[in-house]
């Protein structure tokens, strides 16, 4: 195993969108337990020099490949397909619109202190966020369209913000 | 408990000496040394049989100082020089001290961190807390019989940058080898998690003498596995006895008070305040200095009732850290309450009432840090026994980012991410010709860079001037496994690069530790030379017993040639590590670990190669076996 290969090889495990959670954490942590600085606190330098470096660089890998999100970045990049940028010059006008419509009932919501309402928007936005995961995962596992899956991920960096934003209002609410 | 199977095989083979390594809980109010004994974590008692060293320095004019129930009694009677709670000034400068009109010290406002005027001179917070841990190293010496080979430190999790290089520096101006600084709920989750074969998601509030810190774990298969942690460095017992003081002068209508009436009142209200753990009513009486009597009953509901603030501050930090490990209390197993101030009925049932469960009281919440912590130094030493295994995964508990155009934050590494960890990012020049940057690397979570706290500011000098824009700068932050950053800035185009360990801003810098370590001598019973030559001469008997283990298990992964130097090397540092010159020590332990630099990095990647040669037992023991690959190539 190399320290620069990629994040899917230094777990072996196959690049694709679709992950088995569970075993990535077995992994995740069957290599942390290898590498780990606790495992070489009382150990020369060389030794505590390198397993530093190592756990770094398995944590990186794990938190890149956890997230969904992340995880189609990365594939993204590993197949050197540019993202694009985040602005909504590049979104189809319909989307802006249903994403504005989206913002206006959280704030809505959020002034009239409706945590109840805001839940219900929150487990919505999130069954909508579950079928575009299925969707990235055909695009990008199965019919490896690299483009319209770039442009499907653009929206769900969007609908994530959008996610965020929902939680700061319930906090909002409950506070 | 079934637990991850990481010891090579052969790798334990020979049987090593028991290494004396203690946990260390330094509190606000009292602190405590541990160790593993017989496979028992127990708490080390001084000559008198007490578990507990009061947290209290007191400075005396001939340059002397007494620690623990010798300066605690002396508190009222010498209030400007016996030092209480020094850990809320650590690495705090004196804007950040929340009531220090309050106090009876002098304080010295000198850059970085406070400093305080006694009448043996300025003390620094870590000159205080080394004076603390010195004393606490001086009893384990005593009582494990020889040098130790490092200490794990404890320290509240919502600690930042800045209190924690404070600790660190504290350690070493003791002579205290750190093995690693330790989180203080996580320390709790270990003792209570290995006791109880806890499996889940566990919380851990922890409300001391001056700090509150929670954080949420996930326990599983001998992994601790931190998902977030949160906290106030700021908050705790200290704040109850306040609440207490103030209600006295109010219910009795006194006068305004002398410093050493203050600290009579203050010791009642503390006294008044573990009285009502266990009864509804005490008496606070007494007759001041000024002539004023005092004579009062404080009631559980009143305490209850003027803490209440307090006590809801601290939920605060639960809810947030719920949210940032993304669960609901219904997902909580268990509570396990940890510090002397969770002792409080109105906080047990705070946390009762929030979590919908009854908390864990089982540990004694004044011990069951330290005792987590000793059963990690133990495991860091290398003193576990087979099977014996478990593994930590911490986490930051503030983000750490720089400050960009227009004094905005740019966050680089956010909040409750796993250590270690690192994280590089790119910026640029914003004028032609630009060829210096400043570096201002801050902590928090708010956007401005006013709002958060600057740990460290540094230049980038020699870049080529280009145009606006131009210019590559790549930041890269470092966070190693005790939670300390260093961060280092390259220009890609040139290559120009700086560095710094997030340090000199506001923490004391090498040379100043050197200083005091010096003026100390004097006055500690202690001979540094003789303690230095001790260490070193630890130092070498670790690393020898580790190349040999190495040797033993990889002994193949090495030519001829490479062998026969490590071979020589060795023979050097076992000379060297039995005659009294520290420098000889050094040279021949400097040359092992230079000639068994590579050999390490094979090492290192032989066990990683193997990490996955055993999963098919294990994932097939699990039912997530999806995949089947064949042997690591």
């Amino acid at each position: 195993m190399d320290f620069n290969s990629d994040h899917f090889s230094l777990f072996e495990l196959p690049p694709t969108f679709r992950m088995d959670a569970a075993l990535l954490d077995g992994r995740y942590l069957e290599m942390q337990s290898r590498v780990h600085p606790d495992r070489f606190a009382s150990a020369g330098k060389a030794d505590r020099r390198l397993s530093l470096q190592w756990a770094t660089r398995v944590n990186e890998a794990y938190q890149t490949l956890k997230k969904p999100l992340s995880r189609a970045s990365y594939l993204l990049h590993l197949a050197d397909h540019d993202l694009g940028s985040e602005n909504n010059a590049a979104m189809p006008a319909d989307f802006l619109v249903e994403q504005m419509e989206w913002r206006e009932a959280v704030a809505e919501a959020r002034t009239a202190g409706e945590h109840h309402e805001l839940e219900h928007l929150h487990h919505r936005l999130q069954r909508e966020i579950g079928e575009r995961y299925d969707e990235l995962a055909v695009l990008l596992d199965d019919r490896r369209d690299l483009e319209q899956a770039a442009d499907r991920l653009r929206r769900l960096m969007f609908i994530e913000k959008l996610l965020i934003e929902i939680d700061d209002a319930m906090v909002a609410c409950e506070e | 408990m079934a637990l991850l199977q990481i010891v090579e095989p052969g790798e334990s083979a020979a049987p090593h000496e028991h290494r004396l390594a203690v946990g260390i809980d330094l509190g606000t109010t009292n602190s405590l040394v541990a160790t593993v004994r017989s496979g028992l974590a127990v708490v080390l008692r001084d000559e008198l049989g007490r578990p507990l060293l009061p947290s209290v320095v007191r400075y005396l004019a001939d340059g002397s100082s007494e620690v623990g129930y010798e300066a605690q009694a002396g508190q009222a009677l010498d209030p400007r020089n016996t030092i209480g709670s020094v850990k809320r000034f650590m690495g705090r400068g004196i804007a950040d001290i929340a009531g220090r009109e309050a106090m009876p010290y002098v304080f010295d406002d000198a850059p970085g961190m406070l400093r305080i005027d006694t009448a043996g001179g300025l003390k620094s917070p870590v000159e205080v807390s080394a004076d603390i841990l010195r004393t606490l190293r001086l009893r384990a010496e005593a009582s494990l019989g020889g040098a130790l080979l490092g200490a794990v430190i404890t320290v509240p999790a919502y600690f930042d940058e800045a209190q924690r290089q404070a600790t660190k520096d504290a350690a070493k101006l003791a002579g205290l080898p750190v093995l690693r600084l330790l989180n203080e709920p996580t320390a709790a989750a270990i003792a209570y998690g290995l006791d109880n074969s806890a499996e889940g998601i566990y919380a851990v509030y922890d409300l001391g003498g001056g700090t509150f810190d929670i954080s949420i774990l996930k326990l599983s298969r001998g992994i601790f596995e931190v998902l977030a942690t949160g906290g106030d460095s700021a908050l705790g017992g200290d704040d109850f006895d306040h609440r207490i003081f103030c209600w006295i002068l109010e219910a009795a209508k006194l006068r305004p008070l002398s410093v050493e009436d203050a600290s009579v009142l203050l010791a009642r209200a503390r006294e008044a305040k573990e009285y009502l753990t266990c009864h509804g009513v005490a008496p606070i009486s007494g007759r001041l200095n000024s002539g004023e009597v005092v004579d009062l009953q404080l009631s559980t509901e009143i305490f209850a009732e003027i803490t209440q603030t307090l006590v809801a501050k601290t939920m605060q930090p639960v809810k947030k850290a719920l949210r940032d490990a993304g669960l609901s209390v219904s997902d909580v197993k268990g509570v396990v309450m940890v510090g002397g101030s969770t002792r409080m009925p109105q906080v047990q049932r705070a946390v009762g009432k929030f979590f919908r469960q009854d908390p864990l009281n089982n540990l004694d919440p004044d011990k069951v840090v330290a005792l987590g912590a000793a059963t990690q130094a133990n495991l860091l030493a290398g003193n576990r026994a087979a099977g014996d295994d478990w593994l930590l995964l911490d986490v930051i508990p503030l983000s750490l980012g720089l400050e960009t155009m227009g004094g905005l934050v740019e966050k680089i590494i956010p909040r409750n991410s796993t250590i270690p960890t690192a994280r590089a990012q790119e910026f640029t020049t914003f004028r032609d010709g630009q060829t210096a940057l400043a570096i201002q690397v801050v902590q928090g979570e708010r956007e401005l860079v006013s709002d958060c706290r600057s740990l460290a500011r540094f230049e980038l000098r020699g870049i080529p001037p280009l145009v606006a824009g131009a210019a590559r700068i790549r930041v890269s932050f470092q966070v190693d496994a005790d939670g300390l950053l260093a961060v280092s800035a390259r220009e890609q185009t040139s290559g120009v690069e700086a560095s710094i360990v997030v340090k000199p801003s506001y923490g004391l810098s090498d040379d100043e530790i050197a200083t005091m370590l010096k003026d100390s001598l004097a006055h500690v019973k202690d001979d540094a030379l003789q303690r230095a030559l001790k260490e070193s001469q630890v130092d070498a008997r670790r690393l020898l017993e580790a190349v040999r283990a190495a040797l033993a298990a990889d002994a193949d992964l090495l030519a001829a040639d490479e062998r026969a130097r490590v071979d020589s090397d060795i023979a050097r540092l076992e000379s060297a590590a039995l005659a009294d010159n520290r420098r000889q020590i050094m040279l021949a332990m400097d040359d092992l670990e230079a000639d068994t630099k590579d050999f390490a990095a094979r090492r290192m990647d032989k066990s990683i190669r193997r990490a996955f040669a055993g999963r098919h037992i294990n994932e097939l023991e699990g039912d997530s076996v999806a995949a089947k690959t064949g042997e690591v190539a």
